[in-house]
């Protein structure tokens, strides 16, 4: 009983998503799969702590759950496509999560993605990117 | 015979989904990248094409992770949309082809392709955000869509050059159906982006463009690299951008680029636009 090693995991600041993750974190992934269901997702704003116990969530799991502990959920095995269910629908956007996930704000997070398109239009225009 | 009449390569991501429904267009974060559109709508008026194959992942709306397809296809006759928990405004349904998919299906595992088969599949915004790109202005979709699903989400995902692969079977499907229908591919998702973990919004434009000069002119650039390259080098959720060798295999070594569109950032991603004909 062995879990594969993989050269995905050396990549620093990145949890990829795979059967030793998604095995871990099958009961969390659940939760957060049932979001997709509004009054799923009233339930869980009712009783968070209820909701975790129903889906069978560990003690770490369900403590990262009821803090919006958005990093802790990612390195306990939450897919972010599944954790965005429980983010937006409660006001945070992606750009709020990777804030979190760097411990910036929000605001600095989007101006590093601002960032990417500095001295980019004349290497578009040039190379046929440009329209508009 | 039914016939290709190009490829689209789009985003997918549902920040523009939302810029769509609230009519943020010609506001100043969003007017660029939806100008890189404008040609595409014309193109796809032009070649008036009767079906849409729409390669993407589903991230958690019609696929659960308790089953996963590393390839499914629709097979229906209508597909709808559904609350996926983003947020998203619903869209009307989708008309499907079910004779067609099914002769799709039957052609690609016949190629060795041992693709699912879905006779009820949701699609969310991988799907939908794409339609409403090229058609939104329309009062009704004007083509029937085929959802083609990749498995991005739960690795281990196929590999760039198996995705090319089916491109290349998904063609002979296309072209060995006996009726006259014009069909349109779209390779959708990417481009470099990572939302999770500390590298979350990292976006790599010099890979980005090497990328669309490769599906352009030499696919196999990106089809040899393995999974864990293209995330280094694009990010967890960049890894889509193997969606779009789906769509490149099907069409010719040789093809004209119609269009070409690069905007960042879009939310956290690169954009990139790419509409291809055969040469």
């Amino acid at each position: 009983m062995t879990w594969n090693k993989h050269d995905y995991d050396e990549i620093p600041g990145t949890y990829v998503f795979d059967g030793k993750t998604s095995h871990a974190a099958y009961p969390l992934n659940k939760l957060l799969f049932s979001f997709n269901h509004a009054e799923n997702r009233e339930e869980f704003a009712k009783d968070p702590a209820a909701y975790a116990d129903k889906y069978g969530l560990s003690p770490e799991q369900k403590e990262a759950l009821l803090n919006d502990d958005f990093l802790g959920m990612i390195r306990l095995g939450a897919n972010i496509y599944y954790l965005a269910k429980l983010a937006v629908p409660r006001g945070f956007s992606v750009q709020d999560a990777g804030a979190a996930f760097q411990g910036i704000t929000t605001k600095e997070f989007q101006a590093k993605l601002d960032a990417r398109a500095e001295g980019l239009v004349d290497r578009l225009k040039e190379e046929g990117y440009w329209n508009g | 015979m039914a016939r290709i009449v190009g490829g689209v390569t789009t985003s997918h991501i549902p920040a523009i989904g939302n810029a769509m429904t609230k009519k943020l267009e010609g506001t100043p974060y969003w007017k660029r990248f939806f100008d890189g559109y404008e040609p595409v709508k014309e193109w796809l008026a032009r070649v008036d094409p009767d079906i849409a194959i729409v390669v993407y992942n589903d991230h958690g709306l019609n696929f659960f992770l308790n089953q996963m397809p590393t390839f499914a296809i629709g097979c229906a006759d209508r597909y709808e949309n559904a609350d996926e928990g983003w947020g998203l405004a619903t869209l009307a349904s989708f008309e499907g082809d079910a004779q067609f998919s099914w002769h799709l299906a039957e052609s690609l595992v016949g190629q060795d392709f041992d693709i699912a088969t879905c006779q009820e599949m949701l699609v969310d915004h991988g799907f939908i955000v794409p339609m409403a790109l090229m058609w939104r202005h329309l009062a009704e979709w004007p083509v029937k869509g085929i959802p083609l699903a990749v498995n991005t989400v739960q690795h281990p995902i196929p590999s760039a050059r198996r995705c090319l692969a089916l491109g290349k079977a998904l063609r002979k499907a296309i072209e060995s159906y006996p009726e006259d229908l014009k069909v349109v591919i779209f390779g959708t998702g990417g481009m470099s982006h990572q939302l999770q973990g500390e590298r979350a919004g990292m976006i790599n434009v010099d890979y980005d463009l090497r990328c669309m000069e490769s599906v352009v002119s030499d696919p196999d650039w990106l089809a040899s690299q393995s999974t864990t390259e293209i995330i280094e080098q694009a990010g967890t959720e960049g890894v889509e951008v193997i969606h779009w060798l789906v769509m490149r295999g099907a069409l010719d070594p040789e093809v004209d680029v119609i269009h070409k569109h690069y905007h960042v950032p879009v939310s956290n991603t690169g954009a990139g636009v790419l509409v291809l004909e055969n040469a």
